[in-house]
């Protein structure tokens, strides 16, 4: 899976840091998504999957790799 | 979602066929936490209605879920209060005055995007967790002196109003002791059935309060929410005042209610609370299912800038759409059995904070609050229960925040 997030669209909701902590969090100044890891293993999908669900700007998008041997 | 075009041109002339409807507003007598029954009549038959506002302007009300959430992140559709129509009755008649200057609720992009980029900084999950011990000295507090008084007592006063009026005028820099100033101003603007005298009114009434403190921030540098934007952002004085008021009015009525109606909720609910009572991890999860479940704010309109394709029928442009949040919290095709509290159920994506770009942006804040008060009250008054037949509960059926006047309780001293 690859994680994209687009910081124009982004409005510092917080869901994303509050759902897939481990892959998102918000920076200090502005409030903004800061993507910590665009690769998330495996057990983090599920809960990156409901980040991007939630987020009420539609600021994340995900590219799933099916194929691939590291999804 | 796929339709057959044939099944959607039916839908639409059985549909046009019936009258427009009326929103309704009647919650059902013993039923303090549903939302009005007519409500979930209609979005069973569809989850979007032909509707008559008390202005006589037909627009549509949306009451299902999927159908709710897009029209909240759609950008089609505007929230500047000159384009909508009121939708209850006893309001305005007729369009609104346009949004106060830095009330963000009645604003578009840009410049909604202008103000919510200044301040949602400073309203992110680590900013307002490190916040959580201050809001447990703060709970810890209330609930000593509700012990020191002894059984009985009334909640929203001892419990769910200070706390979270205490957090944003300290997070803010509003002196807490100068709330007589502006409670009642807040209050007049939260209600549902005032003139538009009384409102305007109000909104004068807590800008001239907020004017004399924006002086002084700028007079003086300080170290709070207000103090920053008083130094740091491009604000006019107006803006600034009129934001801050905007700010203050948010964090004092959502979340005492969510408080206090919660507890009621649990106080019905006796497993329930037990649950949340003796599993610590439990209280984030069960926060967001009493956010779904209660749906506090309940309603938003929205008008349409073009003509909009949902759910095969068309919104023309410049029709307001009332978009019920409690109906779409409810929509058993997101949440199965919407209508029992089940603190262990996955709430994520309720539209308890709403969607969109006017998501609740001191959510993070309430979280925090609530996930602290609320386990702590039941731990400290395990015997906590009504002190009224809960019928007797004076509910808020008169506020844009829904909630409970008064909740009388009581508990056994030790």
């Amino acid at each position: 899976m690859d994680v994209h997030v687009d910081r124009d669209r982004c409005l510092g909701a917080g869901m994303c840091a509050l759902t897939a902590p481990q892959v998102f969090d918000q920076d200090e100044d502005e409030g903004l998504v800061v993507l910590l890891d665009a690769r998330p293993p495996q057990e983090r999908h599920a809960a990156v999957r409901v980040a991007a669900g939630v987020c009420p700007a539609v600021a994340i998008t995900l590219t799933e790799r099916g194929s691939s041997p590291a999804s | 979602m796929q339709h057959e075009p044939s099944t959607r041109l039916e839908t639409t002339e059985t549909t046009e066929t019936t009258e427009p409807v009326t929103l309704p507003t009647q919650r059902a007598a013993g039923c303090p936490f549903d939302p009005p029954a007519g409500l979930t009549e209609l979005r069973r038959a569809s989850p979007l209605t032909r509707m008559t506002y008390p202005d006589g302007h037909v627009g549509w009300l949306a009451t299902g879920y999927s159908t709710v959430r897009s029209i909240m992140g759609d950008t089609r559709f505007s929230s500047r209060y000159e384009l909508m129509h009121y939708p209850f009755p006893g309001g305005p008649e007729g369009p609104l005055p346009p949004a106060p200057v830095g009330d963000m609720t009645g604003m578009d992009a840009p410049e909604h995007t202008r103000f919510r980029r200044l301040l949602m900084g400073k309203f992110t999950v680590r900013r307002m967790r490190q916040l959580s011990d201050r809001v447990a000295e703060i709970t810890a507090e209330h609930l000593d002196a509700m012990e020191r008084r002894g059984p009985g007592t009334d909640l929203v006063k001892a419990f769910a109003q200070p706390i979270p009026a205490l957090m944003i005028c300290e997070l803010l820099g509003v002196p807490y002791a100068d709330r007589e100033r502006f409670q009642d101003h807040t209050h007049t603007l939260m209600a549902m059935d005032v003139t538009p005298e009384d409102r305007y009114a109000a909104m004068v009434g807590l800008q001239g309060y907020m004017a004399e403190l924006v002086a002084a921030k700028r007079a003086a540098p300080c170290d709070d929410l207000l103090g920053d934007l008083a130094q740091d952002s491009d604000l006019t004085d107006e803006e600034l005042i009129g934001v801050a008021g905007f700010l203050l009015a948010a964090g004092l009525d959502t979340t005492a209610n969510m408080i206090a109606h919660g507890t009621f909720a649990l106080l019905g609910n006796p497993a329930q609370a037990e649950a949340l009572r003796t599993d610590p991890d439990l209280a984030p999860q069960a926060v967001e299912e009493l956010m779904r479940y209660l749906t506090i704010a309940h309603t938003s309109v929205k008008s349409a800038l073009e003509d909009v394709e949902l759910e095969g029928r068309l919104i023309k442009a410049g029709e307001s759409v009332t978009i019920s949040m409690e109906a779409a919290n409810r929509d058993p095709e997101r949440f199965p059995d919407p209508d029992v509290l089940d603190l262990h159920r996955k709430a994520t994506g309720h539209l308890g904070f709403g969607h969109g770009i006017h998501q609740c942006l001191g959510q993070q804040l309430a979280r925090v609050e609530m996930t602290v008060a609320l386990p702590a009250l039941l731990r400290r008054f395990p015997t906590l229960r009504l002190d009224v037949p809960a019928e007797e509960v004076p509910l808020r059926t008169d506020m844009n925040i829904y909630g409970v006047h008064r909740l009388p309780v009581t508990w056994d001293e030790n």
